[in-house]
């Protein structure tokens, strides 16, 4: 039994536990609760719902393992959105052509790239703390794009991008297609990529990193290009689910991506945290939203079941801390 | 000497046991401390010196048997409450002060705050706090900010607070750790004013020069069981190093000549504005040049300026013979060339992550594949080192943080080794080493030098340079002002130019 626990007893199946249980819990509380809970429904719409949350959670994940934060996010996705849609409209609105939208699409992830770059080259460069950078970034890109749109929502696309937020690719929704890629591509690059390797590394602390032989400064650059990017692929997708893009859409996104990456094991002081139990974890939080939804609770309801779902699992964690500490101390 | 060192003890304790853990930290442990005394508990790290402490200062609770006298009454154990309000003070090694108040309010902190006041007399605190330093025989401005002093101050600072109240025991941590050494010596005077006002004090040091010069009596302890208690007089540092550690180290000059060798690295009127300037030297293949000289004398910058992290504003460093600009350390490790940090805790190793991580850190492009880190070539990498350097861990994913300080000077060194250097520039290799481990790093620092690595050896501490180099330089102000072949010169020649 004991061996047979010890062999559980790796880095992956660590980083998993609390997500994973979580997974259960949400699973099995929901299904003897609504016999609804477990259809094909209910993972449909977790699947349509999930991605827009996912890929901005991951945008947030590498700044805060460097130690960091992107409070951007949110606004970084809607200038990208508002990038496709001004190049669609300019360039026939629904009568504009695939070739179009590409370009769109291009010229948006360079603009949430370059949103990101600038925030890395700023905490780079002047050591600003990130909160403020991103949050100034923040306050720049609303007030940008509330300028420009006047507040108001921009639509009338071609009908082509209506399957990018609505259609299915075996089965499989086709934004959370794209969001498992993402998943797929940060986990590779986070546990195999220098870096990867590099961005754990600052997280913990970046003067020994750099007496290393890092250029610290490089990888800051590049963990919020990154993230920019991430957020303007949101950006495209959340765009492509509503038919429009609107300056705040999702703005209500930007704490619950630092709270799932805090559900998924990512440390607060940065250096420690993995993709894959953060999949899991916004997973746990689509599937707690989509079970008081059958169940008929009120959707502000479900925003608070989040935020206990959230202390529970530090409690938690707190006690395994300190029963893994006592049960060290007992084997001696 | 005072009336007052007589011959009972003012304080005494006996069969003193504890477990942590099903892990005795001590075992039979006996103790016993005079008015008026300097003594100093000796022993390595983990032998049980803090854990006394905390025993003494009510911290820890002995296991049963224990036999406790102080001041004339007997305990089973002390409550912190009773060791605080007998006069038993501790200084602990972070010194636990307020840096943003002032100094008269952090000398009189517990005075005022500890006795329920709720409002603030600041006359009285200023008032306290002139009659603690007048006792020191100190003057400091009690009304500016802590964080106005420098570390040394700040010394005074906490031990003019542990004698507000009626303190009869001083113990002090690792006082002198961060000091240079005139801090030093004021700091020693300081304690043997207090001394001789009747206060016993219990100085614990890494540094024994200092043990052996402030000590009358010291108490050596070594994994948890006590080794003896010794007069200072006539004790020299090797017979308590033996003491501590159960094993005999003959000290050996290892210098030689390697002028055959061919030049690795030789720098020619290397400056840098305020930090050092006109430096020359050269370091052959399997040399080890030591560089020796106070803080403050410029030669961390020297080392940093090598490994490109500073710029030099004038004079050339040519490696192999060509001359080297650095943008970067990159360059400068790309080039062959190491540089182990002095401060190992914070800039030399990152001590929350694995000793896997750490030790690939610095050389991640010999471990990739198709641009990707490899596992196994990590894996392959890591086993090699720790095996090589014989360090002793757990598991590779284990942090760094839970080897000893031997074994993660020994991962560090791996670290760099495994960047394949030509020169290895080491800052102060023993900081924070055991004396049994120190003998341990030096051997494989002169396993290096003997495979025809050059070594640059940075160490305050006279007599590691001397033992372990080939030649020494000592710098002061930022400048070269003495060369010495350690067998043409006694080690008391140069400690008397370095420390003089």
């Amino acid at each position: 039994m004991s061996a047979r626990l010890a062999r559980l007893n790796t880095p992956f199946v660590r980083d998993m536990a609390g997500p994973g249980f979580a997974f259960l819990a949400v699973l099995i509380v929901f299904s003897l609760a609504s016999p609804q809970f477990l259809s094909a429904a209910t993972f449909g719409s977790v699947a349509f719902q999930l991605p827009e949350l996912g890929l901005l959670t991951l945008a947030m994940l590498m700044p805060i393992i460097t130690g960091g934060f992107n409070l951007a996010v949110t606004f970084t996705a809607n200038m990208a959105g508002l990038t496709v849609a001004w190049i669609l409209q300019a360039n026939g609105g629904v009568e504009a052509s695939p070739a179009v939208f590409l370009v769109a699409v291009i010229a948006a992830i360079a603009v949430g790239a370059l949103a990101g770059f600038v925030m890395g080259v700023v905490i780079a460069f002047t050591r600003a703390h990130p909160i403020l950078v991103s949050l100034s970034m923040m306050i720049f890109l609303r007030g940008l794009g509330e300028f420009l749109t006047r507040g108001g929502d921009v639509s009338g696309f071609p009908d082509f991008v209506h399957p990018i937020g609505h259609g299915s690719l075996l089965g499989i929704p086709v934004p959370m297609l794209v969001f498992l890629l993402g998943v797929v591509v940060w986990h590779v690059m986070l546990t195999r990529s220098r870096l990867g390797f590099n961005t754990y590394m600052i997280g913990s602390n970046i003067e020994a990193t750099r007496y290393s032989g890092i250029n610290t400064r490089r990888v800051v650059i590049l963990v919020y290009t990154l993230s920019g990017l991430m957020c303007a692929i949101a950006g495209i997708i959340m765009m492509a689910r509503f038919n429009s893009v609107r300056v705040g859409h999702g703005e209500s996104y930007v704490l619950i991506t630092v709270l799932a990456c805090f559900l998924g094991g990512v440390h607060p002081d940065g250096g420690f945290g993995k993709a894959l139990p953060v999949f899991v974890a916004l997973v746990d939080l689509q599937m707690l939203s989509s079970g008081l939804n059958i169940l008929g609770a009120n959707q502000h309801l479900a925003t608070a079941v989040w935020g206990l779902l959230l202390i529970t699992v530090m409690i938690c964690r707190w006690l395994v801390v300190r029963v893994r500490s006592n049960l060290a101390y007992g084997r001696k | 000497m005072d009336e007052t060192v007589g011959d009972k003890p003012l304080l005494s304790l006996r069969n003193i046991n504890i477990t942590f853990g099903g892990v005795r930290a001590l075992r039979d442990v006996s103790f016993e401390l005079r008015a008026g005394e300097v003594h100093c508990i000796a022993g390595e790290n983990g032998s049980g010196k803090s854990t006394l402490i905390k025993i003494i200062t009510g911290v820890y609770r002995p296991a049963d048997g224990a036999e406790i006298e102080f001041a004339g009454k007997r305990y089973a154990h002390m409550s912190p409450v009773q060791a605080n309000a007998g006069g038993i003070k501790v200084i602990w090694q972070d010194l636990a002060l307020f840096p943003e108040m002032s100094v008269a309010e952090n000398i009189a902190f517990s005075e005022v705050v500890g006795r329920g006041v709720r409002l603030v007399d600041y006359d009285r605190i200023r008032a306290i706090a002139l009659a603690a330093l007048a006792r020191l025989g100190v003057s400091l401005d009690v009304d500016a900010p802590l964080k106005a002093f420098p570390i040394a101050q700040r010394q005074i600072v906490a031990i003019a607070r542990a004698l507000v109240g009626e303190a009869r025991i001083v113990f002090m941590d690792e006082p002198t750790a961060s000091l240079t050494q005139s801090e030093t010596d004021n700091l020693l005077a300081i304690v043997r004013n207090l001394a001789a006002s009747g206060v016993a004090v219990v100085f614990v040091s890494h540094r024994l020069a200092e043990v052996l010069d402030i000590s009358s009596r010291i108490t050596v302890l070594r994994d948890g069981r006590l080794v003896g208690v010794y007069p200072a007089e006539g004790m020299t540092q090797s017979r308590i190093t033996e003491l501590m550690t159960g094993r005999t180290f003959d000290a050996q000059v290892r210098a030689a000549s390697r002028q055959d060798r061919p030049v690795v690295v030789a720098v020619d009127g290397l400056s840098r504005p305020s930090q050092f300037s006109d430096i020359s030297f050269e370091v052959r293949q399997g040399e080890t040049l030591g560089i020796t000289g106070l803080l403050g004398s410029g030669r961390t910058e020297l080392a940093m300026t090598l490994f490109g992290m500073l710029k030099p504003a004038a004079g050339s460093i040519r490696l192999d013979g060509q001359p080297v600009h650095f943008s970067s350390n990159r360059d400068a490790i790309d080039a062959g060339i190491a540089y182990l940090s002095e401060d190992r805790l914070s800039l030399g190793l990152i001590q929350a992550q694995s000793i896997a991580d750490n030790l690939v850190i610095a050389s991640l492009g010999r471990i990739l594949s198709g641009g990707l880190i490899a596992p196994d070539k990590k894996a392959g990498l890591v086993a090699r080192w720790i095996a090589d350097l014989g360090v002793k861990i757990g598991k590779p994913e284990d942090a760094i943080s839970t080897l000893s300080g031997g074994n993660q000077q020994r991962v560090a060194i791996a670290k760099w080794l495994a960047t394949k250097p030509r020169l290895l520039i080491l800052d102060a290799p023993t900081v924070g080493v055991d004396v049994g481990a120190r003998a341990g790093i030096f051997d494989i620092v002169a396993r290096l030098a003997d495979s025809g690595l050059a070594i640059i050896l940075i160490s305050d501490e006279v007599p590691e340079v001397y033992f372990n180099a080939d030649r020494v330089l000592h710098m002061a102000q930022g400048r070269v002002v003495g060369c010495y072949d350690p067998r043409a010169y006694t080690l008391h020649d140069i400690e008397a130019a370095v420390y003089g």
